[in-house]
């Protein structure tokens, strides 16, 4: 082949060295400083405000949702994910986390807790309480009910009456 | 007219024609062994991070669970990297005066996350979301592997399109039951019957038809 020929191909091929990496495209991914103020890419909306089609935290909350055995096994869930490392599964106040020296929380069964409000619980999951931070970015506010409904069933498991107990099962009894 | 090839030229061609031959061997067997090795990928290689996290320690020593620090990931296509809030839920009161722990201090009163290294990056023309595969039941060990037991965390795998395409053209064993989405100890069942296969994809209603179509993962 002459040198006539090369020329033409060597400039076909010369688009080629400019192709742009596909693979990291020019967006900022998470986890990577945003490029023109070099602060975080994704953050939190400003207090108060609500993404349209989005129904307010204060609308899912302000309704107690009937208790049913699926809102409770959803309660258990969280409560074993976001809780139970401090609290304990049982809600005794001693999970792996306070065993490590984290301060212990209150049990939840005292008579203090077992005759707060809902409302109680609903604010110290979305606001914190002490030296106990707010879950509220972690546990949505379609979720805060079932874990309260959750922590009330553990009070009530720790603190039944043998006399509310229905018949038959009064009867297992030892 | 002089002889222009001695004797002695016959040893040199062969000679040639071998240091020739296992020269292409070892090219193509290198090579194979390259492609195929973590090198290129990164596999089990572990970044340095602004802090080193252990993720034996808190997601294996501590039992906590993946979702207390990644709880985007049932929702959303991201399973989210912790800000230094996640942290300091934690390490406001525990470890407080630790020096490795001082980057995360800093960001979290500056307001600010902390900048993780990506050990896990697909290529940006890839689409993955998470929330679709933890709905039916693929838990997190399934992809990322041992990750309870990484003191640092790396990739335990490569990330391939024929490791996807495995999975997607027969997901049925990788189906967990509803609520182990983060359990360490399920393995993938094995000798499943083809009615038991239906049975779980039905269960979940999944359709692995069009999992193998380009469009679901490049679009
Ligand atoms: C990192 C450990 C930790 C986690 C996780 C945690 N808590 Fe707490 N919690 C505490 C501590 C410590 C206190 C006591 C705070 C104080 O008195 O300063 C507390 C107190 C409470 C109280 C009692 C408030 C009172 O009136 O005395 C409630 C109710 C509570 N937590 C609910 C929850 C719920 C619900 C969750 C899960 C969404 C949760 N906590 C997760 C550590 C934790
Ligand atoms: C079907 C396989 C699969 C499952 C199941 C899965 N992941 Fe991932 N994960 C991936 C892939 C692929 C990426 C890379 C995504 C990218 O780069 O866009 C990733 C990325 C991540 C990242 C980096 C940040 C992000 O969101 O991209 C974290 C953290 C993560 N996964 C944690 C988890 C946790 C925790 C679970 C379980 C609750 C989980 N993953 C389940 C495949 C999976
Ligand atoms: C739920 C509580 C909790 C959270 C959240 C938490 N940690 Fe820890 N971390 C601990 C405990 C407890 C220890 C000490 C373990 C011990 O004493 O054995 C520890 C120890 C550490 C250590 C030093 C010990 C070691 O050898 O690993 C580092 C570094 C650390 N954590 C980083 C982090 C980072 C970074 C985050 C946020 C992504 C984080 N932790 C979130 C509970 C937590
Ligand atoms: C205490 C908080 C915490 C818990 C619990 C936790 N992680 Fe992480 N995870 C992190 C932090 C911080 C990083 C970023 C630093 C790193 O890569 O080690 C990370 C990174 C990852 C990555 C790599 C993401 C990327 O692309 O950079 C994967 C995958 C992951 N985690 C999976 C899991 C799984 C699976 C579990 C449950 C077994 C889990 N994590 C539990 C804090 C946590
Ligand atoms: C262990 C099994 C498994 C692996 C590995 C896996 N997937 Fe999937 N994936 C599934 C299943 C099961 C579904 C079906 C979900 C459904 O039908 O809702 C799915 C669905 C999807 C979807 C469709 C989501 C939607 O909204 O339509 C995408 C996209 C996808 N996977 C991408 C990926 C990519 C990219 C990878 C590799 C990085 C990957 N998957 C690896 C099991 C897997
Ligand atoms: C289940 C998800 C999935 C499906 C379906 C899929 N891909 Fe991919 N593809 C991937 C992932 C993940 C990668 C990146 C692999 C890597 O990083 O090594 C990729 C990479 C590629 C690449 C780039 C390779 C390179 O070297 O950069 C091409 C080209 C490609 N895919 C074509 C296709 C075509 C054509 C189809 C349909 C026949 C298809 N893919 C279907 C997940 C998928």
């Amino acid at each position: 082949m002459t040198g006539r020929h090369l020329l033409p191909l060597l400039l076909c091929l010369l688009p080629l060295a400019a192709c742009p990496d596909m693979a990291d495209q020019k967006r900022p991914d998470m986890a990577e400083p945003e490029p023109v103020l070099r602060g975080p890419t994704s953050s939190l909306p400003v207090p108060g405000t609500v993404a349209r089609g989005e129904r307010s935290a204060w609308d899912v909350l302000k309704d107690r949702p009937e208790m049913t055995p699926a809102l409770l096994e959803r309660g258990r869930e969280r409560f074993n994910i976001y809780c139970a490392p401090c609290h304990g599964v049982a809600g005794h106040g001693s999970g792996l986390i306070v065993e490590r020296g984290f301060p212990a929380p209150p049990s939840f069964h005292n008579d203090r807790l077992r005759d707060a409000t809902p409302g109680h619980f609903l604010s110290v999951i979305e606001n914190g309480f002490g030296v106990m931070y707010p879950y509220g970015d972690r546990v949505r506010p379609a979720d805060r009910w079932a874990v309260v409904a959750y922590i009330r069933a553990l009070q009530l498991s720790q603190h039944a009456q043998v006399s509310e107990l229905p018949e038959p099962l009064r009867e297992r009894l030892p | 007219m002089a002889q222009v090839f001695k004797p002695s030229a016959d040893i040199i061609l062969r000679a040639v024609i071998l240091i020739i031959v296992i020269a292409v061997i070892v090219t193509v067997v290198s090579g194979w062994l390259y492609w195929h090795s973590g090198w290129l990928t990164d596999v089990a290689e572990a970044p340095e991070q602004p802090v080193p996290f252990s993720h034996r320690h808190h997601a294996g020593d501590l039992n906590i669970d993946c979702r207390y620090c990644h709880y985007t990931g049932e929702e959303t296509a991201k399973a989210g990297l912790p800000t230094s809030e996640t942290c300091m839920t934690c390490h406001s009161q525990l470890w407080t005066e630790a020096e490795a722990l001082r980057p995360v201090r800093q960001a979290y009163t500056e307001g600010r996350p902390l900048w993780w290294q990506r050990v896990v990056d697909s290529p940006d023309f890839v689409y993955f979301n998470h929330a679709a595969h933890l709905d039916v039941g693929v838990g997190c060990t399934t992809c990322h592997g041992p990750v309870q037991e990484m003191a640092l965390t790396y990739e335990s795998h490569a990330y391939t399109m024929g490791w996807c395409l495995d999975c997607h053209r027969d997901p049925a064993p990788n189906l967990r039951p509803e609520g182990a989405v983060t359990a360490f100890d399920w393995r993938p069942r094995t000798g499943l019957s083809e009615t038991e296969r239906q049975a779980l994809l039905e269960a979940r209603d999944v359709h692995p038809e069009r999992l193998t179509d380009c469009y679901t993962c490049h679009r």
